[in-house]
């Protein structure tokens, strides 16, 4: 064997070796480790909190993240593809690219990852509501479907609730059936710029005098892109118009308890659930 | 000269290669430029940024080249082709596309027609400033650990002599060959693996490079430096917290000077009458949590008056004392000099991120004025010296408390403009108020270290972004622009009466600087997180700004 060929193989073997290192490397390190899950938390309410809400029980854009089962990673190798490089499509961004907290090593996100399987709730609540009662209702006399769409579905009017269920926390949907200008009245913040549609109200006149309400799709200090309840959509100027008037007022009608029962209401959450869950 | 020598090199080799009709052309050229010199090429005469034309830059308008345009940070452009009325025909001239992804923050400089600037990751660039077309690219190989707090982000360059200046996100301070882009000087500020980076644009006074860290959010201890132009050697720095026996230590509880923050990462500015630099610094650290570092905590979140042959500091002016909303006060401050007639004070004004703009006499340091200039919850009173100070609902709590401005401030690093014209102060401000949250943590190196969450307010009212011009004579915002959203761009002011900004859509807009009437506005594609600059080359001016990933320029039909 030549002198050249044994220092290929002795390359070939270390990188089998460093392969193999790799692969181990691919388990959280830190699984189940006390230490590592408190520091986690320090990053977690750095970098995720603002999204995720403190204890990683969900706030108002982020999952809670205390359930078990998650809709994006089922492991934590899964876990840490997803914080290292966002999910495209969604808010969720890439490690250190959203401008809120800082950029994180490895060794930092395997921290946050054993600081959120410490705070996994295993068994999850037993859902005692009726999910087949709530797509009736969604699809029937609740109305949702006029406005909103599930799977393909419903109407444009309102945002997509199909991935909703997996995405937001029971408290947070039943809020913002109850009162679904609240959330629309925050605004948005940094991180979700990229997704500019608020659904705030508008009503415009046009110079000839046509009023138009709607949903805005987007808006700039020049233009704006409206939706109107027969889902058109009228790409105008702001400078060229009579009036324009927005509102947070959401263009949803408010769900008290008289229009939608409790019992209604958590049949059609619990819809949503089996339908964001998948 | 340079041009001179290269043309009769390019004409001996005509001539020795035979060409008798080029030959000619470039005898005719080659007179014409010994002749005509500076009158016909002035832009290609003069290859040195000398100290002098820094401290001049007032007489070359078509040339940027500092930070903000001018020593006094006025980021104010005397040149006037694209005015109130000419504005309305502005319209794209070129795009670098810079191929970074995150914010650009960088601005430009343009020196004799080229342009200098940065981008993400480390990038630098010299670009023909009538094309757009690049003469040079640069781009650091980084570590695969640097610990940027908020985005792989620089600010720009510095030029001095035949040279541009980078800070890197590895805590390196370069110089860089501004004809070619080879790295002439690589000095090791700080290790990056505890925090330290640079985000800032260096400020070029004298043959010293200034410049300042980046890591308040990591516990370093912050510094400003101060490298010699020529061969990179560090000959002074300032360290933002005092250490023991030095006056201002005795504002930090027990060690927790060692990892006080204190950064320094935007640009100052000069005062060549009386040498020195003014700095302003961030915030003190753990960013959002107060215990533990029980004190003043200087000179977090201050203004510094340093010597720029020594850095030693003539005075001091601290914007908020023991900040826990992570305010830093790492805005331009700006240089203004009032009329004879109107007192002749020498002054430094600084729209601060609490929400106060604070007026500062320059040569004692002492505050003459602070007023509200957008939403303010944390202070309702004021100290003997007229400085607003926290109330007893301004802490942050475990459980969260709603405080205004929100942690990303009234302002942030925005670069503000004064317009001499119409005697303005322009600045980017929001309304925004968050919940902070406050928990124990302990330092660790090389670990984020903030202390705290916050989020957006439950209770509060959307976020409102604004353009405000103050009259820096009574803080009093004379006239107000609201943004469709929040925006990160800087401010230009032209003596063409205009103010030049962008938003967060992606529209560069130009302003009445008066009225702050939108007159002309382009969609550029892409968030504004940069300021604008104006130059002008073969007699035409341009504005330009970075948005999404490219650098734009515009100009005249």
């Amino acid at each position: 064997m030549s002198r050249r060929s044994l220092a290929g193989i002795v390359v070939l073997l270390a990188m089998i070796f460093v392969s193999a290192a790799h692969t181990a490397d691919d388990r959280n390190p830190l699984a189940g480790d006390a230490k590592a899950a408190k520091a986690g938390e320090y990053e977690f309410r750095i970098n995720c909190a603002l999204c995720h809400g403190l204890g990683a029980r969900g706030g108002g854009r982020g999952p809670d993240l205390t359930r078990a089962q998650k809709k994006h990673a089922h492991s934590d190798t899964d876990m840490f593809q997803i914080i290292s490089n966002g999910i495209a499509g969604t808010a969720m961004p890439a490690n250190g690219t959203n401008g809120q907290g800082v950029g994180m090593t490895d060794e930092e996100v395997w921290q946050i990852i054993t600081y959120i399987r410490s705070q996994e709730v295993k068994a999850p609540a037993k859902v005692l509501a009726n999910a087949a009662h709530g797509k009736d209702l969604f699809y029937g006399d609740g109305n949702c479907a006029l406005c909103h769409m599930i799977a393909g579905k419903g109407g444009r009017l309102g945002p997509d609730l199909t991935a909703v269920g997996g995405s937001r926390t029971r408290e947070a949907i039943i809020d913002s059936v109850r009162n679904p200008s609240r959330r629309l009245a925050w605004g948005l913040t940094e991180a979700t710029k990229e997704f500019p549609q608020e659904y705030e109200s508008v009503t415009v006149v046009t110079a000839d005098g046509k009023q138009i309400k709607g949903v805005a799709l987007n808006e700039d200090s020049f233009s704006v892109q409206i939706m109107d309840a027969g889902e058109h959509i009228h790409l105008l100027d702001k400078e060229k118009l009579r009036s324009f008037q927005k509102s947070r007022e959401s263009a949803m009608p408010k769900y008290d308890a008289d229009v939608l029962s409790d019992k209604d209401l958590e049949d059609i959450v619990a819809y949503l659930i089996s339908v964001g869950a998948k | 000269m340079r041009v001179v020598m290269s043309e009769r090199k390019a004409f001996n080799r005509e001539v020795r290669e035979g060409n008798p009709r080029r030959s000619l052309r470039l005898w005719i050229g080659f007179l014409a430029t010994c002749f005509f010199l500076p009158g016909l090429f002035p832009a290609h005469a003069r290859a040195q940024v000398t100290f002098e034309r820094l401290v001049n830059a007032a007489k070359e308008p078509q040339n940027w080249m500092t930070y903000s345009g001018n020593y006094s940070g006025t980021r104010h452009s005397a040149l006037d082709q694209i005015n109130l009325t000419t504005v309305r025909t502005l319209a794209p001239k070129w795009v670098y596309q810079t191929a970074a992804t995150g914010k650009l923050e960088t601005s430009p400089l343009v020196v004799d027609g080229i342009l200098y600037a940065t981008a993400q990751d480390n990038r630098a660039f010299a670009l023909d400033a009538r094309t757009g077309r690049p003469i040079w690219m640069y781009q650091r190989p980084l570590p695969g650990d640097i610990r940027p707090c908020c985005g792989r982000v620089n600010r720009g360059l510095a030029i001095l002599g035949d040279k541009v200046f980078l800070g890197t996100l590895d805590a390196h301070v370069i110089a860089l060959d501004a004809k070619t882009g080879a790295v002439v000087w690589d000095v090791v500020a700080a290790d990056y693996r505890t925090g330290h980076s640079f985000t800032v644009a260096p400020l070029a006074v004298k043959n010293l490079i200034v410049t300042g860290v980046s890591g308040g959010e990591y516990g370093v201890r912050g510094f400003i430096d101060a490298y010699d132009a020529d061969k990179g050697e560090r000959k002074w720095r300032f360290y933002t917290v005092p250490g023991p026996g030095e006056p201002g230590h005795e504002t930090w509880e027990g060690d927790s000077w060692k990892v006080g923050g204190a950064p320094a990462w935007n640009t100052g500015t000069y005062d060549p009458v009386t040498n020195q630099i003014f700095w302003p610094t961030g915030n003190p650290a753990p960013s959002n949590r107060g215990e533990g570092r029980a004190g003043d905590n200087l000179y977090s979140n201050s203004l510094l008056a340093l010597n720029a042959d020594t850095g030693k500091m003539n005075w001091y002016f601290q914007f908020t004392k023991h900040d826990e909303h992570d305010w830093d006060a790492t805005q331009v401050p700006v240089i203004i000099d009032t009329p004879i007639d109107a007192g002749g004070k020498h002054l430094i004004v600084q729209a601060d991120r609490n929400g106060f703009f604070y007026v500062i006499d320059r040569t004692t340091g002492k505050l003459i004025s602070a007023t509200p200039y957008g939403k303010t919850t944390w202070s309702d009173k004021k100290d003997a010296e007229g400085r607003p100070v926290a109330n007893n609902q301004a802490s942050p709590t475990f459980e969260g408390r709603t405080i205004c401005p929100g942690a990303l401030g009234t302002t942030n690093f925005m670069a503000p403009t004064y317009d001499p014209q119409t005697g303005l102060f322009y600045v980017t401000a929001r309304d925004q108020c968050d919940t902070f949250s406050t928990a124990p943590q302990p330092y660790e190196a090389g670990h984020a270290y903030y202390g705290s969450a916050y989020f957006p307010s439950e209770e509060a009212e959307p976020y409102l972004g604004f353009l405000k011009a103050i009259d820096p004579a009574t803080g009093e915002v004379k006239q107000k622009f609201q943004h469709t959203s929040p925006t990160w761009s800087g401010v230009l002011s032209t003596a063409g009466g205009l103010v030049f900004s962008g938003d967060a859509e992606g529209n560069f807009i130009g302003f009445d600087a008066a009225s702050l009437t939108p007159l002309w506005h382009f969609q550029m594609g892409g968030a504004v997180y940069a300021p604008p600059m104006a130059f002008a080359v073969d007699g035409k001016e341009y504005v330009a700004i970075g948005a999404g990933s490219a650098v734009y320029a515009f100009g005249l039909p």
